[in-house]
């Protein structure tokens, strides 16, 4: 634990990278799944699934917050029956923050690796398949090193979105010290301490640096796409 | 070199059976019947839209007929997947795997039958050496030519050993030359490895100078399925015999036929011409292409037609002399640049003549009334 930071405000960085992580890696596989649909799908209800990704994109995120605590909550529906049948719980526990940042950083993940699907040539995929390999053999060895660099892209920048997830975490688990308080929340109780200025700002820096940091990282992946499948 | 696919007998024929294809109402291919036997170098010919590629698709197994039955090597493949069909596709723009070195590309095929590595690599090699391109296996797809691309996907379908080939317009992307020497390139690969190909173009000449059959499609619908040289020279109907090559029309009332002649007389006179059996009671014009039309000063004993000369292009073996007959009818001929031949200049007037051996008397396209 480095000295320049308390436990306290320690606690909440590394909280806010436990939430993050997991956000982020949960999502992968429907985000690559729902970009795949959406770039490639022909079906009934397709605007209705684009419209419900990237519908936490628009809402007021505390609109986002309280429909997972309706959903989610010890009283919610889907909570309800988790709590009865397995004993498992997202309001106020850090899986719940995950929950939220992984449902807003939903949207930019999905749009990333769309746009990396939608710039390969479907006739790849296609002859891959007359040369004997099944959809999901095509998919591992010609699609997803095409789009590798999309979706590295897309969890880079899902990642920082989870990072900075505040409105919906707030409404939907709190903001309870070591259990659900991660980086924008503690900012925001700090800034309510009386003397709680230093804190907020030595947070504010970390966050800046991290932000900056993905989309830096995120920028450079997605030249590289484009660069990859111009055959380079 | 122990490739399977040098045995004719390891090819497969292929049967449509009345296949049609509709997409929502519009109906793309329409009662298609053609039997490919194996070992056969078979195109589809016909205008961008005729229904061709819609063909192909279907025998690769991405897209269903709506109607009738495909069979390959004798099964029907009605809902079989396409990476499971003996069919290996060769498209337009080649799609070859960008990430991949280019024995990479040729093995993926085996690799995805879990062939191992080093078989895979051998087998790379020995096609590189078929397809005539030794020393490419390590290269980049970026670092190679149009003509060694085309080279690689044609070596990468074989390897998976298929027992059909099918190619869409390979050759459309290249240039002149390289796709006239692509072409012999082709054949000669198809004879070496006696696998069946169906290949779809748009350019008659390729049609004519590769293929064994060739089968003339318009609007979803085979015209005529032949030998190149009974396309040209029998085509069935005015459709066939303008999409394989020039023709001077003439329109008029066909009389009664006596031993497969007949005679029409319209605007321009009263000429005789070959008439198929089956064309009685059809509308017909006279199709007679410009090298088998004749100039001459005087007016020849039948089917002869004054013209004024209104160009004479040089096309080195011969030249092309176009003229105008009475009513502003446009008329071509092409006479052979032998030293020997007289050759009209622009204002003279000559008979534009042909045998009528030589004229068809033809319907228009076979198309939904």
């Amino acid at each position: 634990m480095p000295d320049w930071l308390t436990p306290e405000e320690w606690q909440a960085l590394s909280l806010s990278l436990k939430v993050s992580f997991w956000a982020t890696v949960v999502s992968l596989p429907p985000g690559v799944a729902v970009a795949q649909a959406l770039a490639r799908g022909r079906f009934p209800g397709h605007g209705l699934l684009n419209g419900l990704v990237h519908l936490p994109l628009i809402l007021p995120p505390v609109v986002t917050g309280y429909l997972l605590l309706l959903t989610f909550g010890r009283q919610g529906w889907l909570g309800s029956a988790l709590w009865d049948w397995f004993g498992f719980t997202f309001a106020f526990r850090w899986t719940g923050a995950a929950l939220a940042a992984a449902v807003m950083a939903f949207p930019l993940l999905v749009r990333a690796i769309r746009l990396a699907l939608e710039a390969v040539d479907p006739k790849l995929e296609q002859a891959a398949a007359t040369l004997g390999a099944s959809r999901v053999v095509v998919f591992l060895t010609v699609t997803l090193p095409l789009i590798l660099p999309g979706v590295i892209a897309g969890a880079v920048l899902a990642f920082a979105k989870a990072m900075g997830e505040f409105g919906a975490t707030i409404t939907f688990v709190a903001n309870i010290p070591g259990e659900t308080q991660t980086l924008p929340t503690a900012i925001y109780a700090f800034l309510q301490l009386p003397g709680g200025d230093a804190a907020a700002l030595r947070l504010v820096a970390i966050s800046v640096a991290l932000a900056m940091g993905a989309l830096v990282v995120s920028e450079l992946l997605s030249r590289r796409v484009a660069a990859r499948i111009a055959g380079k | 070199m122990n490739f399977r696919g040098t045995t004719p007998t390891m090819s497969a024929g292929i049967d449509l059976e009345n296949v049609c294809c509709d997409f929502g109402t519009f109906r793309a291919v329409d009662n298609a019947t053609v039997s490919i036997k194996p070992g056969e170098f078979f195109s589809f010919l016909g205008p961008s839209g005729c229904g061709k590629t819609t063909i192909l698709r279907m025998v690769s197994g991405f897209i269903e007929p709506t109607e009738g039955a495909i069979r390959i090597g004798g099964k029907d493949v009605k809902g079989t997947r396409p990476n499971q069909r003996p069919t290996a596709l060769i498209f337009q723009n080649l799609a070859l795997f960008p990430l991949m070195p280019i024995w990479e590309n040729i093995a993926f095929g085996l690799e995805v039958r879990g062939i191992d590595k080093a078989t895979r690599r051998k087998k790379a090699e020995d096609l590189l050496k078929l397809v005539d391109l030794p020393g490419a296996a390590d290269k980049m797809v970026s670092q190679l030519s149009g003509g060694q691309k085309q080279r690689v996907a044609i070596a990468r379908a074989l390897a998976v050993e298929p027992s059909v080939m099918l190619l869409d317009e390979p050759l459309s992307a290249l240039d002149l030359k390289l796709r006239q020497h692509m072409r012999a390139e082709l054949r000669a690969i198809q004879k070496r490895t006696g696998v069946t190909f169906i290949y779809i173009t748009h350019d008659q000449g390729e049609a004519l100078a590769m293929s064994d059959r060739v089968g003339v499609m318009s609007q979803g619908r085979i015209q005529q399925i032949a030998a190149p040289r009974d396309i040209y020279d029998n085509p069935v109907n005015g459709f066939v015999a303008s999409f394989v090559g020039e023709n001077n029309i003439f329109e008029g009332d066909v009389g009664p036929a006596s031993g497969g002649i007949a005679a029409l007389t319209g605007p321009h006179g009263a000429f005789r011409a070959r008439v198929l059996p089956d064309a009685a009671g059809k509308a017909l014009k006279l199709y007679v292409r410009p090298e088998h039309t004749v100039l001459t000063r005087a007016k020849a004993a039948e089917n002869s037609v004054q013209m004024e000369v209104t160009e004479v292009a040089f096309e080195g073996a011969f030249i092309s002399v176009h003229g105008q007959a009475a009513g502003g009818k446009r008329l071509s001929a092409e006479v052979k640049n032998d030293g020997v031949t007289p050759v009209p200049q622009v204002g003279e007037t000559v008979f534009a003549s042909f045998d009528a051996a030589r004229a068809l008397l033809l319907p228009d396209a076979n198309v939904r009334g």
